[in-house]
């Protein structure tokens, strides 16, 4: 497998720890995370509901209650291992390797194909909005794609974000998804499915803090937590003539 | 697979949606988005000016459905294109959004059907049946259409909006059902005209034999000034 | 402090030149009908024991077919410190060689937390069909924790790997409409085979919770999950006589 030469520059300058003290993070580039998580950053990702649409036909999610187990589960799932792969590209380790790995913990082909659109959609969002080598490097390695959580964490990279901020985008992203989702599908009151990723948000911190702490040990220590529902149900899903969302 | 092409000439999306070039450097096909609300027959016109143009041109469809295939599956049906050509978007319950504030998926749509298909002189990308309010982004098409119909009230042109007002071209589609559902065809076209300025407005009845050759004509002198 | 024990299992060629039990796992060659070799793990005791530490290690020599099976499920049950036990299992397959691992299910008994990783690497040429199934207590009993991750290599390159966590020790929504949904047994059958190439049979439906799917890779995984052990096995066993009938 050819590496790619060029990520091992960081491409954008990161800021300096203060002085290698304990203490709270510097706030520059906060305000970069919010552009990168907002949903509304054109990534592709409003037309697919994470499971959620599979979850809603075969009658396993019909309320908030339903809304929030979903979301915890493919928090602890699809969410922390989306987060590892995340965490370690920010990390600058190999893209290639990454996907790889990527693939290997995603053994359903139409989430494996949704991944790779959903990276590719994101490159050029990303391209747009944080021009960088990096991420030339990357959409030449993988003119079909790579896996998103890959762009995402290379894209953190450009950003000038760290490891934990590309895990924290990626859980937030599994579970913000089938949110916006299940209020589009089940005319869930708004108000509900924010409160159900509120009281979530804490264990979205726990699992980005374990995802980066994974990533840093290496592509070997990467999580790959799975849920069988999550796999089973996107194959069906994928085959279905009439439905909403592309995953 | 993948991995084992790490060094393809293909060098991914142009990272910008409305670069006029491909990334091998050749300009690519004019694209037009086709807008309207549901039932105003933007499915049609896209099957007549399939039918007019592609004789002539090399063109491809992308539909943004509400539900994923049924606009391709109508285009399939009647043969206007082969399938090769025709490609659906899903759209997440929000076609406005996939046309508008999030156009990734259509950019790899019309990208993905240049690489397999291509060259082409034109791209037509159809919304889903959305609300007045919903217009294309100009990172995704060059030009639109917006597609309204008489039956669905002789008011519409009235009441603007930024399809009505702002759109490219302006269609008032069904002018046979004018005198069936009591619309004044000339109230509308006065009003569509105070509107919007110097933009045209073409009305049509697709159900007529060259009812869509207007559009068609318009369709051409776009790409003879894109081509240029 | 709990049991330590590793068995050893070496098939080259016709023959089994290891073949070595240890504390609560012995091992039996077993008869089968044709010239393939045959092992088959006999759970001498009601092994793992929360802090017990097992461990097979099989490797398949090249151009050697051999198939390891499992005289009875492996019950997990609690052991008296709370601490968990962990059961780890490494297959080597070499070139142009087979191996069927089709042990019994592990059954999480309640109160007890089970951790297990299954390692494989395939050479190239290797073939592999093996089965992992889960349930969650034993008849109406509720479950224990149960951890287990499948890992495969081919050619050195990742080819699967997933962890599936259950149980009430595991991280919150296991039991949840994204995971089991209240299913009670989980399971998985994945099928390696050089002679898929590069086409696999295409994905599908298997039932409202099972599917077939074709990897990254010459292989297909079967994922399933179902109300309990017995309905699972059905599910797996259709596919596997589906698949193995490919192949052969």
């Amino acid at each position: 497998m050819t590496s790619l030469a060029t990520t091992t520059a960081p491409a954008a300058p990161r800021p300096a720890p203060a002085g290698g003290r304990p203490g709270p993070r510097p706030a520059a580039g906060r305000a970069a995370l919010l552009v990168l998580a907002d949903g509304r950053f054109p990534a592709g990702g409003h037309a697919h509901s994470g499971g959620m649409e599979a979850a809603v036909a075969a009658g396993r999610v019909r309320d908030a209650a339903g809304l929030a187990a979903f979301c915890r589960g493919r928090l602890h799932t699809a969410g922390l291992t989306a987060a590892g792969l995340a965490a370690a590209a920010a990390h600058g380790h190999d893209p290639a390797v990454l996907d790889a790995a990527a693939d290997a913990r995603t053994p359903s082909p139409a989430l494996r194909t949704a991944a790779r659109r959903l990276g590719r959609q994101l490159l050029r969002a990303a391209r747009a909005a944080w021009p960088a080598p990096e991420l030339d490097a990357l959409a030449a390695a993988f003119p079909r794609g790579a896996h998103q959580p890959v762009v995402l964490g290379t894209t953190a990279r450009a950003a000038g974000l760290g490891p934990e901020d590309a895990a924290h985008c990626a859980v937030y992203e599994a579970v913000s998804g089938p949110a916006t989702a299940a209020v589009r599908l089940l005319g869930l009151d708004p108000f509900q499915a924010s409160a159900v990723l509120a009281r979530l948000a804490p264990e979205l911190d726990e699992v980005a803090a374990r995802a980066a702490a994974a990533a840093r040990q290496g592509p070997e220590a990467l999580p790959a937590a799975s849920a069988p529902l999550l796999d089973i149900t996107a194959e069906d899903h994928a085959s279905w003539p009439v439905r909403l969302f592309a995953s | 697979m993948h991995l084992t092409h790490p060094h393809d000439d293909h060098h991914g999306p142009a990272a910008v949606g409305a670069d006029a070039r491909r990334p091998d450097g050749t300009r690519r096909a004019l694209r037009i988005g086709l807008g309207g609300p549901v039932g105003s027959g933007k499915t049609a016109t896209v099957a007549a000016l399939c039918a007019t143009l592609r004789d002539t041109l090399s063109l491809a469809v992308v539909t943004n459905d509400i539900y994923t295939r049924e606009d391709a599956e109508f285009l399939l049906r009647h043969a206007v294109l082969p399938p090769e050509r025709i490609q659906a978007v899903e759209t997440g319950a929000c076609p406005h959004t996939a046309i508008r504030d999030d156009i990734s998926a259509n950019l790899e749509a019309v990208e993905d059907l240049e690489d397999a298909v291509g060259p082409l002189d034109l791209v037509l990308v159809e919304s889903g049946g959305d609300n007045l309010t919903a217009t294309f982004s100009k990172g995704l098409v060059d030009a639109q259409i917006f597609v309204i119909d008489v039956a669905g009230g002789d008011d519409i042109p009235r009441k603007g909006g930024p399809g009505v007002t702002t759109a490219d071209l302006l269609v008032v589609n069904k002018t046979d059902l004018a005198p069936h559902v009591g619309s004044d065809l000339a109230r509308m076209e006065r009003d569509a005209k105070e509107q919007r300025g110097d933009l045209p407005v073409l009305l049509t009845s697709l159900k007529e034999a060259g009812g869509v050759d207007p559009v068609a004509a318009w369709v051409r002198a776009q790409l003879a000034a894109w081509n240029t | 402090m709990g049991i330590r024990a590793t068995a050893r299992i070496v098939a080259d060629g016709g023959t089994l030149p290891l073949l070595a039990g240890d504390g609560p796992l012995a091992l039996r060659r077993t008869r089968t009908a044709g010239p393939d070799l045959r092992v088959t793990v006999v759970g001498a005791m009601s092994a793992p024991l929360g802090g017990d530490r097992l461990a097979i290690e099989a490797e398949v020599r090249e151009a050697t077919r051999l198939t390891v099976d499992a005289a009875a499920a492996t019950l997990s049950l609690p052991g008296r410190g709370g601490e968990p036990a962990h059961y780890d299992t490494a297959l080597t397959v070499g070139e142009r060689a087979e191996l069927h691992w089709l042990p019994e299910p592990v059954v999480a008994a309640r109160g007890s937390v089970l951790r297990m990783h299954t390692r494989v690497h395939l050479a190239a040429t290797a073939r592999l069909v093996l089965r992992e199934e889960q349930v969650l207590g034993r008849h109406r009993e509720a479950p224990g924790t149960l951890v287990t991750r499948l890992s495969v290599h081919r050619g050195g390159r990742p080819l699967l790997d997933g962890e599936l966590a259950c149980g009430p020790g595991a991280p919150g929504g296991w039991d949840g409409p994204a995971v089991l949904g209240g299913h009670r047994a989980a399971g998985q059958l994945l099928v390696v085979d050089p002679a898929f190439g590069g086409q696999p049979p295409g994905p599908r439906s298997l039932g409202p919770t099972a599917a077939l799917a074709p990897l990254a890779g010459p292989a297909v995984l079967v994922t399933a999950v179902a109300e309990d052990g017995r309905e699972l096995r059905a599910v797996l066993d259709r596919a596997l006589a589906e698949l193995t009938a490919r192949t052969d």
